[in-house]
């Protein structure tokens, strides 16, 4: 399987000083990716390296040939005096037609939104019709930066289950940033624990388990990652046979 | 029938009205402000270079407001652009364009307030050919760029993920601002060409819902202020270019008041 974007020995500075450095890692299609770090570990700056917006200051990365980059930013600085419409946001920059929008729309779950200001969106809506303009460009991969930041347990649980149906749907490569670190999503194929290289990385079990996450961690955060998985295995209804499901609930 | 210099003047600020308008969106949208000012006070410090070296004056002005753009655009790419940072730009550039004329041979005889409010009554002929080329220019950059500008004001981000280089957007305004100010400033000089793009553009805002309809009323408003302004000179024998200005701060006055009463239409789902 060719990756679809692929970072090799990556380092990357802001202002001056390196936030990241020797990091490899590379995304292919249908596979989930759960970045997780704490605060000012080079999360955000790697995100924003994958899709072009900060060039590596060593080392490289490289993206598949026209590659449809879905992109939801952790959130958007709109200013006041701009007036717009979910309808006209999502036909930026491209134009799309009502229908293919209107579906758009629909999928996220947030057809009754077409007409509002942006601006006075919640959070959470905001975040899905974010999803949605990102869907519109037919992503090969999806790239998400504190997707689930703002929502409550039960919302980000949803959004969560979203983003897995939406790889299921389409077949696009996920990769998603986060620092709910308690909520490590178990669907993902594989969690990157980032604190300005890699400390461990792998399958969720694998990356929970590791020392140098518990020591960046703590322990106490491996209930709340059962609590969740608890609830997606019975939400889901067992539809994917290849995560693998060991019920060891540490309630 | 441009023999008459009141149908000139008409002529010439509704095209500086249309360019401003439009511009003056994207100057509100994006919190330049001091940007224009920056680039529009350089204009004074352009009129003082072309005198020195014998070019013609919108050559020379669009040149540094052109260099004012690029020098605060470069600093702001290093997040040094504060609005202390473009204030002192601002206000160095208008200061030594004062210096520069007075220094220069046959500046002290140069009619200094046209260029600082403008001289709308004088404009010639050619001027006028000079200002709707610029005017028309600017306007089709603005349409031909509008979705990549647009998507580059509300999110860098987002503009890099869907392919629109956010910095290359930054060049086209910082482009378009200056042949702005350099068919702007024989109209409304160099101290009120900022007033002409934030004001028809905040006096647009409460009536509209998308950014569309905002530019078009922005323009409306500009081109009703600038022959308003025009007709309201004329009767009161008062300077035209601050009088427009003054017709401009009038229409945000009345959609300010306005603004209560248009909110729930405006963001009534239809």
């Amino acid at each position: 399987m060719t990756a679809l974007i692929e970072a090799r020995d990556l380092s990357l500075k802001r202002d001056g000083q390196v936030v990241l450095s020797g990091v490899s890692a590379s995304f292919e299609p249908g596979e989930i990716t759960t970045i997780v770090g704490p605060n000012g570990s080079g999360k955000t700056s790697f995100l924003k390296a994958l899709i072009g917006d900060i060039p590596p200051a060593s080392g490289s990365i490289t993206r598949a040939p026209g590659l449809r980059i879905g992109y939801v930013p952790q959130k958007l600085a709109l200013d006041p005096a701009l007036p717009m419409t979910v309808a006209r946001f999502l036909s930026l920059p491209r134009r799309v037609s009502a229908d293919a929008r209107g579906r758009a729309l629909s999928y996220a779950e947030v057809a009754a939104l077409e007409h509002r200001q942006l601006a006075d969106l919640s959070g959470g809506q905001l975040q899905r019709v974010l999803l949605a303009r990102a869907l519109l460009a037919e992503p090969q991969i999806l790239l998400l930066d504190e997707p689930t930041q703002g929502l409550d347990q039960p919302g980000q649980a949803a959004f969560y289950k979203q983003i897995e149906h939406v790889r299921d749907s389409i077949g696009c490569g996920v990769v998603m940033v986060s620092h709910e670190l308690h909520v490590v999503m178990s669907a993902s194929d594989k969690v990157i624990c980032l604190n300005g290289h890699i400390c461990c990385e792998g399958s969720p079990e694998v990356v929970r388990n590791s020392s140098e996450y518990r020591a960046l961690f703590g322990d106490g955060t491996g209930g709340a990652l059962a609590l969740y998985r608890h609830e997606h295995d019975h939400a889901h209804d067992h539809a994917h046979d290849q995560h693998h499901h060991d019920h060891d609930h540490a309630h | 029938m441009f023999d008459d210099f009141l149908i000139r003047a008409a002529f010439a600020g509704v095209g500086v009205a249309l360019v401003s308008a439009l511009l003056g969106c994207f100057v509100v949208w994006r919190r330049m402000a001091y940007f224009g000012d920056a680039t529009a006070h350089a204009a004074l410090l352009g009129v003082a270079l072309s005198l020195g070296f014998g070019i013609a004056i919108p050559v020379g002005v669009g040149v540094a407001a052109l260099a004012m753009g690029l020098a605060v655009g470069g600093l702001s790419g290093r997040r040094l652009a504060s609005d202390t940072l473009l204030g002192v730009l601002a206000h160095a550039a208008l200061a030594s364009g004062l210096l520069a004329v007075s220094l220069i041979p046959g500046g002290a005889r140069l009619d200094l307030e046209a260029y600082l409010f403008g001289d709308i009554l004088a404009v010639s002929r050619s001027d006028l050919g000079l200002i709707w080329g610029g005017a028309l220019l600017v306007v089709a950059v603005l349409i031909w760029r509008w979705q990549a500008l647009l998507v580059s004001v509300i999110s860098p981000d987002l503009a890099r993920a869907s392919g629109v280089d956010p910095r290359r957007e930054n060049l086209v305004m910082v482009f378009a601002l200056a042949l702005a100010v350099a068919v702007a400033i024989k109209v409304v000089g160099a101290l009120l060409i900022t007033a002409l793009l934030i004001l028809p553009a905040a006096a647009a805002r409460p009536l509209a819902r998308t950014p569309e309809v905002m530019a078009v009323i922005a323009a409306a408003i500009g081109v009703a202020s600038s022959l308003g302004g025009l007709r309201l000179s004329y009767q009161w024998d008062s300077p035209t270019g601050p009088t427009i200005v003054c017709t401009a701060a009038a229409f945000f006055a009345l959609t300010m008041l306005l603004r209560p009463v248009l909110r729930p239409l405006l963001h009534r789902a239809p």
